[in-house]
């Protein structure tokens, strides 16, 4: 095992519901290091986010998951969110009752009355959402927001986003660039962690915000190609998925 | 509920006066003692025994910082033992000593209810039940809320209450009851009756904690009428276990613009039978009604009713009853009813039933909460009415008796 690897993925296979999604994926992220996965829609990229993440309805047929040198493949979601990972939803459900300033509170792991939440709020564009509940109503900006409002409360080590910018406004695409770089700053000033990202994009609007050496292209529930993500980005722009797909490289 | 249920056989030879009810068990008061009024007294409420005092105070009766209430009743079993009042303009006393006191009060008596509704008030009038008299006089306000606790103290006891309550012209009214028994165990019966004036223009805004025994039938009636421009705002809690409740208290607007709202929050635990709804009449041009309703089972049987009729044109009602089920038992079965009979009405329900959704945990998880503080977050949001209308300090009373329940539940 590679000590310096925060992530590292090895031969992992996935079924979601009884059918196999994810085949033999191999993956590696460092500290401090932000990667972008690309993929036409149903390749898996979600698929393996959630793994990741650890929801139990994604089944790890084979390989395993380590995080901080730790095996993790078996261990549950809250679990491995409090170990420091973190997940951007690219769907997250509307919860009744439950308001928005309640779960960023519990992220922060703070008691009633703090300012923190506040202040996370104002930064996120959020405030007069605190008090609604939590995705109810919201539009597919706002939702972007709201995560990663929660995301920023929870800190997370390796933070997980699927689709951050899909369905987001020009002007609102450079605030949700400046809060996932608050997100993954090298260094996180209270805690001084170094913070990954793992970002699932279809436009790559977000690599002008981020600093990202690695990207990987998914095709059918494996990864076909892995390089640096403009270069990849370009070729996807001028050639489609097809030319991945067929690329000698892989 | 299942049907077979409904009518217990040992209950088919009832013997009492009046007729069966049109919903929920047939009790029969036949098995329990039956009483007559005894004459008010008036004790200091200090001097109640610290269990008396300790349940009260779970209902939400408050006993050491008076400062904070504007009156207090209280009435064990059949007796009122205490009234008192903080505030001119506003009247706290016994219907009993009410009755005397005023010629006119006859003329309230039965009117929003009627007595032969069922054996339940029959058997209410037939023992010259004692109550609250709670009036506000035109045009005054209560500062803090007057609070009233109906207590069951002896075993297999019917308690027999009338209340009335008066809200003057432009008066404004915040009533917190709290209903009780001294004992955890004992069987005993409570069947109240409550009849709310709200007069042009009044506000009167009425929170009740039940907190029964497993043992106790439980009947309240309870009618008001809502003239032009005024709001009748009710909460209703109850968390605790109880033998078998059923009430559907009713609201009828007769004045332009009157507007009620109803919230009630249920939880039925294994063993309690609980059927519960709030009826509303729009009788007259732009009044308003909301019902809202949360029921959780963790394995006791609730059937949550709502119905909301529109008799005049620009009238709106909005019906919303939401069920959730803990737990391997219990059952919740959702009855709203929408009646309209002319153009120009706009009402609507929604309702819903079902478990907490797996995702919506699992969304919380993903934050860092365990699968049981997910759980509890999400209990507590499906509980979190927002009472509007509600002054801060009874918000912050309702939400704090909701809270102290709440760890009962995991
Ligand atoms: N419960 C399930 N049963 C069967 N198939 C499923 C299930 N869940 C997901 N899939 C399938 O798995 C494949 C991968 O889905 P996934 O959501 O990971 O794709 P994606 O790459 O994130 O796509 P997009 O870009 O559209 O978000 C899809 O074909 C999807 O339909
Ligand atoms: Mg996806």
């Amino acid at each position: 095992m590679d000590k310096k690897n925060l992530l590292e993925i090895k031969d992992l296979s996935v079924s979601v519901d009884g059918r196999h999604i994810l085949h033999d994926i191999n993956l590696f992220v460092q500290p401090g290091e932000t990667q972008v996965i690309f993929g036409p829609n149903g390749s898996g990229k979600t698929t393996l986010l959630m793994t990741i993440m650890g929801f139990p309805r994604y089944q790890v047929t084979k390989g395993r998951i380590l995080f901080k040198g730790k095996d993790i493949t078996d261990l549950p979601l809250d679990k491995r969110a409090n170990l420091g990972i973190g997940l951007l939803f690219q769907r997250p459900p509307v919860v009744r009752g439950v308001k928005t300033r309640d779960i960023v509170a519990a992220c922060l792991k703070e008691t009633e009355g703090s300012k923190a939440t506040e202040q996370l709020a104002e930064k996120a564009n959020l405030t007069e959402f605190l008090d609604r509940d939590i995705n109810y109503g919201f539009s597919g900006g706002e939702i972007k927001r709201s995560e990663l409002l929660q995301l920023l409360a929870q800190a997370p080590e390796l933070a997980l986003l699927d689709e951050p910018e899909s369905g987001v406004d020009l002007e609102n695409i450079a605030l949700i660039g400046q809060l996932i770089n608050d997100l993954l700053g090298k260094i996180h000033p209270i805690y001084m962690r170094t913070h990954s990202g793992l970002i699932i994009s279809h436009t790559g609007h977000i690599l002008d915000y981020v600093n990202a050496r690695t990207g990987y292209v998914m095709c059918n529930g494996r990864i076909i190609c892995e390089g640096d993500p403009h270069d990849i980005l370009t070729t996807i722009k001028e050639k489609g998925y097809q030319e991945c797909v067929s690329c000698p490289m892989k | 509920m299942s049907d077979e249920v409904n009518v217990p056989p040992a209950e088919e030879a009832s013997t009492d006066t009046g007729k069966q009810a049109a919903l929920g068990d047939d009790l029969d008061l036949s098995l329990y003692e039956s009483q007559v009024a005894e004459k008010p007294s008036h004790i200091d409420p200090a001097t109640l025994s610290d269990k008396d005092k300790r349940q009260m105070m779970s209902a939400g009766i408050m006993f050491d910082d008076l400062s904070q209430r504007s009156g207090t009743f209280i009435q064990m079993d059949n007796a009122p033992i205490h009234s008192s009042v903080k505030q001119d303009g506003i009247e706290v006393m016994a219907i009993s000593q009410a009755l005397e006191k005023y010629d006119w009060l006859k003329d309230y008596f039965w009117q929003a209810v009627a007595a032969d509704t069922d054996k339940y008030t029959a058997h209410v009038d037939c023992h010259q039940s004692d109550g609250y008299f709670i009036r506000a006089l035109p045009g005054s306000k209560t500062l803090y809320p007057i609070q009233a606790c109906l207590y069951l103290a002896k075993s297999r006891l019917i308690q027999d209450v009338h209340n009335i309550i008066i809200a003057e012209e432009g008066s404004e009214l915040h009533i917190i009851t709290g209903c009780t028994t001294a004992s955890g165990r004992e069987p005993g019966i409570h069947l109240g009756v409550s009849e709310f004036y709200i007069k042009k223009g009044a506000k009167v805004t009425f929170s009740m904690i039940h907190s029964w025994t497993p043992e106790t039938g439980v009947r309240p009636r309870t009618a008001t009428v809502i003239e032009e421009d005024g709001l009748f705002l009710s909460n209703y809690v109850i968390m605790k276990p109880v033998y078998s409740l059923q009430a559907y208290p009713s609201a009828r607007c007769i004045g332009e613009n009157a507007t009620v709202r109803f919230n009630s929050i249920m939880v039925a635990p294994p063993g309690s039978r609980m059927d519960l709804g709030s009826k509303v009449f729009l009788n007259a041009k732009g009044s308003k009604a909301e019902i809202v309703s949360r029921a959780i089972t963790t394995g006791g049987n609730i059937i949550a009713r709502g119905y909301i009729e529109g008799n005049c044109p620009d009238v709106k009602g909005h019906l919303e009853c939401r069920g959730l089920i803990m737990g391997d038992s219990g059952t919740i079965q959702a009855i709203p009813e929408l009646k309209g009979t002319l153009a120009g009405v706009d009402l609507s329900h929604e309702a819903a039933v079902g478990k907490i959704a797996e995702e919506e945990i699992e969304y919380l998880m993903a934050r860092g909460l365990s699968r049981d503080e997910a759980t509890a977050t999400i209990v507590r949001g499906f509980l979190n009415v927002d009472i509007q209308g509600l002054p801060p300090l009874l918000h912050a009373e309702m939400k704090k008796a909701i809270e102290t329940s709440e760890q009962d539940l995991f």
